[in-house]
């Protein structure tokens, strides 16, 4: 055929098949068999610099040595591996240096040093969104906002139920806190939480009917329901109990504001009542070190409310 | 018969036992030391067998796909040491059987979740990921809630995974081993005789699904994510100590 007659300087690999099929034997293409050569060179430059055969119970671990400081202050230097070299880069990487500046004048202030101190202030409002981010959001929402009333606090109001100062934000982050409030459904009559959800609307200026609201009024301060002795006499709350104010209009388990009608606000208002609520908080001490609490506190107190 | 080029290219049965034989001398190499080299997993406190009700829930995760998007490895690296926590050792997955390494990650790393959020949060976010995260794309999974967990098989698994090294008891001498092993508390938990009793009890006690009357699916899978690395005190090792292994 022409085709072959044209090609007859490339060897063929001198099988016959079906009679005459026969294989060219072309050579690879040059650059890709000096980049097959190169690969080999490689990996031998690799096996001799970094931990790569096995020998009996152990292994080559090659020539590289990574350097870091152990924990009683001596230098150790060790065969190259991607532990040490961690160890090596939270000591002294350069973005882990430029961090740790920040973080050991953060950790040996004060808060009131932080809180007046615009440069460390700007650090704890970058990593302090990042800690939230990564740590709080997935209940408090990106930015201190959950994504609907009824599960966790919003953060960025003035409403607090722990409390809003430095002090105490320190201390729910630290040690959690479990929210409490025993379910009263089989307490009380569904007539006296009618009366009870009347009184505690009526706190916050909603239309209700004040004969049910007088009646919850005094349900309210009984022993028999008890309410006050968290909620306190003026149902204002306490930060020690984590109960919540009455009287403002801001929400935190029932979603009043969403509700249709007043109908529909006393039905949200009574389904907390009935069953209760436990709201857990998990410690994050332990979790995150001491200088990204503080950084987490600065960063939740200013959301917004910080008292 | 002469091996020549001829012979091995004109002879599919042979060509097909020596490819096999050259394609797995890399991974034998790569893989079979790590079976003899002491070093591999690390020596290390804590770790243990997952519970009846835990393994259960491991199962779930694994039904669910969940490793699909969520891996359980955190690399030694700044970044994911500043996100995650500590990095993952190859100790604490000695149990695991398969392993959920890998770095397919459209959701976030599971390694260390145990301990990170509440019960209640873990039940309505697998409920309804978006009612607690809008910007999630987690499909909801109501499912685990409604469903009882189908626990009458739970000694079977276990026995499953005896056979390849999980150290569940079920003679007195394995239970003893156990004890010495692990202590009593955790011993009695690995005991096969008594899974479905030890299942039943710790979801009732722990009440992982909001609802103590049953033990649902809900109840085993957030059993399972709470436990998730918190196994291993890292405050009781030196930065250091886990180097030395590798």
């Amino acid at each position: 055929m022409a085709d072959q007659s044209q090609q007859k300087a490339v060897q063929t690999t001198g099988h016959a098949w079906d009679g005459d099929l026969q294989e060219f034997n072309n050579p690879l293409p040059r650059w890709w068999l000096w980049t097959f050569y190169a690969t080999v060179v490689f990996a031998i430059v690799y096996w001799i610099l970094y931990p790569a055969w096995p020998v009996g119970k152990g292994y080559t671990k090659g020539l590289a040595t990574t350097t870091f400081e152990s924990a009683d202050g001596k230098e150790v230097t060790t065969h190259w591996n991607t532990r040490a070299e961690f160890i090596r880069d939270m000591q002294s990487g350069e973005e882990a240096l430029k961090q740790r500046a920040y973080l050991v004048k953060v950790g040996s202030a004060s808060y009131e040093q932080v809180l007046n101190d615009p440069d460390m202030m700007a650090f704890a409002q970058s990593m302090g969104r990042v800690l939230f981010a990564d740590n709080c959001a997935a209940c408090h929402g990106l930015g201190g906002t959950p994504a609907q009333i009824g599960s966790y606090p919003n953060l960025r109001d003035d409403a607090w139920l722990w409390g809003g100062s430095i002090e105490r934000i320190e201390q729910t982050i630290r040690k959690g806190r479990l929210g409490y409030m025993p379910p009263f459904g089989k307490v009380l009559s569904e007539a006296q939480i009618d009366a009870l959800a009347n009184y505690v609307l009526g706190l916050s200026g909603n239309p209700v009917d004040k004969a049910k609201a007088a009646e919850g009024d005094k349900l309210f301060h009984s022993d028999q329901a008890g309410c006050y002795a968290c909620h306190t006499n003026s149902a204002k709350g306490m930060y020690a109990q984590g109960s919540a104010n009455l009287t403002d209009q801001v929400w935190t388990v029932a979603d009043v504001p969403d509700a249709t009608d007043i109908k529909d606000k006393l039905a949200r208002v009574k389904a907390v009542i009935r069953n209760g609520i436990e709201r857990h908080m998990p410690a994050w001490e332990g979790r995150l070190s001491d200088e990204e609490i503080k950084l987490l506190t600065v960063y939740v107190h200013s959301l917004g409310g910080g008292q | 018969m002469k091996l020549t080029h001829e012979s091995i290219e004109i002879n599919a049965g042979l060509m097909i036992v020596l490819i096999m034989l050259a394609i797995s001398i890399g991974g034998l190499v790569e893989v079979v030391p790590l079976y003899y080299i002491p070093g591999t997993v690390e020596k290390v406190d804590g770790v243990r067998p997952y519970t009846p009700l835990e393994q259960r829930g491991r199962d779930i995760y694994v039904r669910e796909g969940c490793y699909t998007c969520h891996s359980q490895m955190i690399r030694p690296f700044r970044d994911e040491d500043m996100r995650y926590g500590h990095y993952s050792l190859a100790a604490e997955s000695q149990y695991d059987h398969p392993f959920q390494w890998g770095s397919k990650r459209t959701g976030p790393d599971l390694a260390r979740v145990g301990g990170k959020y509440s019960n209640a949060w873990h039940v309505q976010h697998l409920n309804n990921p978006r009612s607690v995260v809008p910007e999630s794309i987690m499909p909801n999974y109501p499912w685990l809630l409604k469903t009882e967990l189908e626990y009458s098989d739970v000694a079977a698994r276990m026995r499953a995974l005896k056979t390849v090294g999980v150290p569940y008891s079920e003679t007195d001498e394995e239970y003893q081993a156990n004890v010495d092993k692990f202590g009593k508390d955790v011993a009695d938990r690995l005991d096969i005789n008594n899974a479905e009793r030890n299942l039943i009890a710790q979801a009732e006690a722990g009440n992982y699904d909001g609802d103590p009357g049953r033990v649902t699916e809900m109840d085993a899978l957030v059993a399972y994510l709470q436990v998730l690395g918190t196994m291993v005190d890292f405050s009781k090792y030196d930065e250091g100590y886990f180097a030395e292994f590798r």
